[in-house]
């Protein structure tokens, strides 16, 4: 086979990495590139350089190391027994573009992943390789994101942290089983473990750099993890509690969906089809409700429907709204944060508005409406000085009233 | 007269602004207006090319605030905004701040206030500074300025056009992310320059001034291309976030129209040529049985052979499942009738087993060979061949559901399993399957066929002890 040029490589490296849902570069330790050698700073804010049609924000240069793997995880494009064409960067060839990137305000950093080759300490010593030229050999200060192998002995995975802002591990599916079934190499106890590990050395990293200033910071923006949805058979609900329990176990900061979608050269073992897009955004809002709203796990299971699953048509807020009426209307006057989080249509920003404007005056609808997005959708659970909703909240066609059309939908539709 | 007077006789003030994002300046001329009470009707604010002409005979002279003038209150929050508001290009921007902090005056907590008018006024205007300089940090692309001064080194250069009068303020970001580095910011309205350790400013430059490419643009494409996933077209999403007014001056916008336009055609050739469209699972043997002879998943099923079903008792306790038929097999359609399937009829009489109260079937449906002359040579399945399989050796399992599955030979095992594993490691073990069914592993008959003497001999003793540990098994499981 001919040698295959950068942009050849860049071409097939880049495809194979956009099933990798996280493109975050938010969150970490502050650090500017004066007084240094070379470029890149993080200043909080995560910034998105690009977006590309399919709406999703191009913040990182999200490539592969590799796209060799001697695993064959069913979902995976990149599974050994996949037909794919295959390419492999030098650690110092991803450096460079890295820089060359970076230095035209293209990208805000690195998000490394890879395949396996050989075996995993090889391939996650080639990452770590890849963010030690970066930091040391060109005092690199933007952000880092790096994949770290479950299965590669724990001090390697150390070494990735300590240069990287973010560390992550993939769970892949929700299910012991359905990690078993499509990912045949992988083990839950490993994943878990790792996450573990790396739970305990942010912790010990943390309680070290208050103590000492100078201590080394390990993924200061911390680490998160990526589930695939609708390729196995786990419910909503299933999934809203592994990812409870993920954050409460490992103190994650994020847990990232993936719709499954078509692949090339798919495995037969996949689901025949694929689920709507709007599913992972339901996942993503029910998310929301229990990271900013104050929602337990148990609460956001509520709103599922029969099957398991959450509404498609309706936002799980909306839906739990509907499942539990005798908690409204809320009076926007009175009423707790608490109680305000729960109105449909209200977000966090929202409330802030009407708890900072309802000691200056008693809000009238009209009010209410200058500080929210859309008060058609809230007023059904709100009482103000000049509103109740009379029987609204008893109404059994109050769910079609307020689900979006269904033109709407079609936007979202597979 | 004083200045009290002044206003008290209804003079009109006009004050002109040296830059149109000077917080500094505007505040102390505010500061010395509400000091002398002079309402926020009175005052005209006029910034660098707006237009004086209505206020000519204005006070441009500022009044003096009284001695005994009470000190202006302005809360935190207050000059947060206003800081950032001032940047913004509306020309009303200083006359609403003015009428902000007079108001703030006789109502401290008014900032809290999120139904004002004023309030929101000024929020929007915050809200829509802070959005572009955002972008700016997002969207300034720079190209590569090759020197003829060897000395000067890399000259990175951007042309950017900002809504509002941000450059200013957003000098310290890129200073602070590209410290070491030589970079201009040329814009419509004046221009910033970095050469490593000061800032200078220069005049409004126009589009050309800036240089019109840079080579690493081609990767950057292709990277902007390749990260793209066809599968999910949300372009109201993409222009939310990057509305058309800035995709002029990034150089991957070029490519949108045509991502989007090919992403439904892409999409389509990646689930053809990918995905396997599978129809609904078939519920009984016969309707398997007539499925696999239609099936083309994979490139077996186009040769020249006929698709064999499995055969045996519905509902059999024991399924054995070996890799695909062979020669004989094909030609006569049914399971297990050549050479290996004679070797295993003997072995399983040895232990006792019932080949007959057996599902006998193949991980592979059709034959896979090579023709040699007149022969047809038996060639092993590859691993995707077998995972395409998989779907009706499962549906054969759905509907037989038996209690033990026997796969015999690593083809049969991946076939079950959905990965390669090794015989000499798992068999003699039992496997659970999902169905809470159990999976034993063994060699296939057709192994003992290519061997010879005594390494024939332990490979036979190996076989028939597994069939014994099945047969064994078996007999449990029924008690």
């Amino acid at each position: 086979m001919a040698q295959q040029t950068i942009l050849q490589k860049l071409e097939i490296l880049a495809d194979a990495a956009k099933y990798d849902a996280s493109c975050a570069s938010s969150g970490t330790a502050k650090k500017n590139s004066l007084g240094g050698k070379g470029i890149g700073s993080t200043e909080g804010m995560g910034i998105c350089h690009a977006y590309a049609p399919d709406g999703r924000c191009i913040s990182l240069f999200k490539i592969l190391l590799t796209n060799h793997c001697v695993f064959d995880c069913h979902y995976c494009v990149n599974r050994k027994s996949s037909n794919v064409a295959r390419a492999r960067f030098t650690p110092q060839e991803v450096v460079d573009l890295t820089l060359a990137f970076y230095r035209r305000n293209y990208i805000e950093g690195l998000f490394l992943s890879s395949g396996i080759v050989k075996n995993s300490n090889h391939t996650m010593e080639q990452i770590v390789e890849v963010a030690r030229i970066l930091r040391e050999e060109h005092d690199f200060r933007g952000y880092i994101h790096l994949k770290t192998i479950p299965e590669a002995d724990a001090e390697i995975v150390h070494q990735a942290g300590l240069y990287a802002d973010r560390v992550s591990i993939n769970v892949e599916l929700p299910t012991d089983s359905g990690l078993t079934r499509l990912a045949p190499d992988k083990d839950a106890r490993q994943i878990e473990g790792a996450m573990g590990k790396v739970k305990a050395d942010l912790a010990e990293a943390k309680d070290a750099h208050k103590r000492f200033k100078h201590a080394p910071r390990f993924a200061p923006a911390g680490q998160s993890t990526q589930m695939i949805v609708g390729a196995d058979a786990a419910t909503d609900a299933d999934i809203v509690g592994k990812a409870s329990r993920l954050y409460d176990n490992f103190r994650l900061r994020r847990v990232y969906y993936s719709a499954f979608s078509p692949i090339p050269d798919a495995s037969a073992v996949l689901p025949l089809k694929r689920p709507p897009l709007i599913r992972e955004h339901r996942l993503y809002q029910s998310d929301w409700l229990m990271r900013f709203y104050g929602y337990k796990p148990a609460e956001v299971m509520q709103a599922t429907e029969a099957d398991g699953n959450l509404p498609l048509d309706i936002d799980p807020k909306l839906a739990w709204a509907l499942k539990f009426r005798e908690q409204f209307p809320v009076d926007v006057n009175r009423s707790t944060k608490e109680q305000l989080l729960r109105v449909p249509g209200l977000g966090v920003k929202a409330v802030g508005k009407i708890l900072a404007s309802r000691r200056h005056r008693a809000l009238r609808l009209d009010d209410v409406a200058l500080l929210t997005q859309s008060i058609t959708k809230v007023r059904p659970f709100i009482c103000t000085v000049d509103w109740r909703p009379v029987m609204l909240t008893d109404r059994a066609d109050l769910r079609s009233l307020l689900a979006p059309k269904a033109e709407q939908l079609e936007l979202f539709a597979a | 007269m004083t200045a009290l007077q002044h206003v008290r006789l209804g003079t009109y003030y006009v004050v002109n602004l040296p830059e149109p994002d000077d917080f500094d300046f505007w505040r102390e001329r505010a500061r010395a207006l509400v000091q002398c009470d002079v309402p926020p009707d009175r005052i005209a604010w006029i910034e660098p090319g707006g237009s004086g002409d209505l206020f000519a005979h204005g006070e441009r002279r500022m009044p003096v605030p009284p001695m005994d003038a009470r000190p202006v209150r302005a809360n935190r929050r207050f000059v947060s905004l206003a800081k950032n508001a001032i940047l913004h290009s509306d020309p009303e921007r200083f006359a609403l701040l003015y009428r902000l902090l007079w108001r703030l005056q006789s109502n401290p907590r008014m900032m809290e206030d999120k139904a004002d008018l004023d309030v929101r006024r000024v929020e929007e205007l915050d809200k829509n500074v802070r959005r572009d300089s955002h972008k700016m940090h997002a969207f300034v692309r720079f190209r590569l300025v090759e020197s003829e001064d060897e000395e000067e080194g890399e000259h990175y250069v951007a042309w950017f056009e900002p809504e509002h009068h941000i450059l200013r303020a957003n000098a310290g970001f890129f200073m602070r992310r590209f410290s070491n580095m030589r970079w201009s910011i040329l814009t419509p309205r004046g221009s910033l320059h970095w050469d490593g350790e000061t800032m200078a400013e220069g005049p409004p430059a126009e589009r050309h001034d800036a240089p019109g490419g840079d080579p690493m643009e081609d990767l950057w494409r292709t990277y902007y291309a390749s990260i793209f996933n066809p599968a999910r077209l949300k372009i109201g999403a993409m222009l939310k976030e990057m509305p058309k007014k800035y995709w002029k001056n990034m150089p991957e916008a070029s490519l949108i129209p045509d991502l989007i336009a090919g992403a439904q055609g892409r999409e389509a050739s990646m689930v053809e040529k990918g995905a396997l469209e599978f129809e609904e699972r078939p519920d009984t043997l016969a309707a398997i049985d007539k499925a696999i002879h239609a099936c083309r998943k994979c490139p077996i099923g186009a040769l020249d052979n006929t698709a064999v079903m499995g055969e045996g008792p519905q509902d059999a306790a024991l399924m054995i499942v070996g890799e695909q038929p062979g020669d004989n097999e094909d030609m006569q359609g049914r399971p297990f009738v050549g050479p290996a399937g004679q070797l295993l009829d003997v072995h399983l009489e040895k232990a006792g087993i019932d080949r007959r109260a057996a599902y006998l079937t193949n991980a592979v449906k059709h034959f896979k060979y090579v023709q040699r002359g007149k022969r047809r040579l038996h060639q092993n399945p590859g691993a995707k061949e077998i995972d395409t399989c998989r779907w009706w050796i499962e549906s054969e399992r759905a509907i037989v559901q038996p209690k033990l599955v026997l796969a015999m030979g690593a083809s049969a095992a991946r076939g079950l399993l959905g990965k390669t594993v090794s015989i000499s490691k798992v068999r003699g073990t039992p496997i659970p399957l999902e169905d809470g069914s159990e999976l034993w592993v063994t060699a296939h008959p057709s192994y003992l066929l290519r061997l010879e003497g005594p390494a024939r001999e332990e490979q036979a003793r190996l076989f028939d002890a597994d069939l014994a540990a099945v047969k064994a098994r078996l007999a449990e499981l029924a008690g």
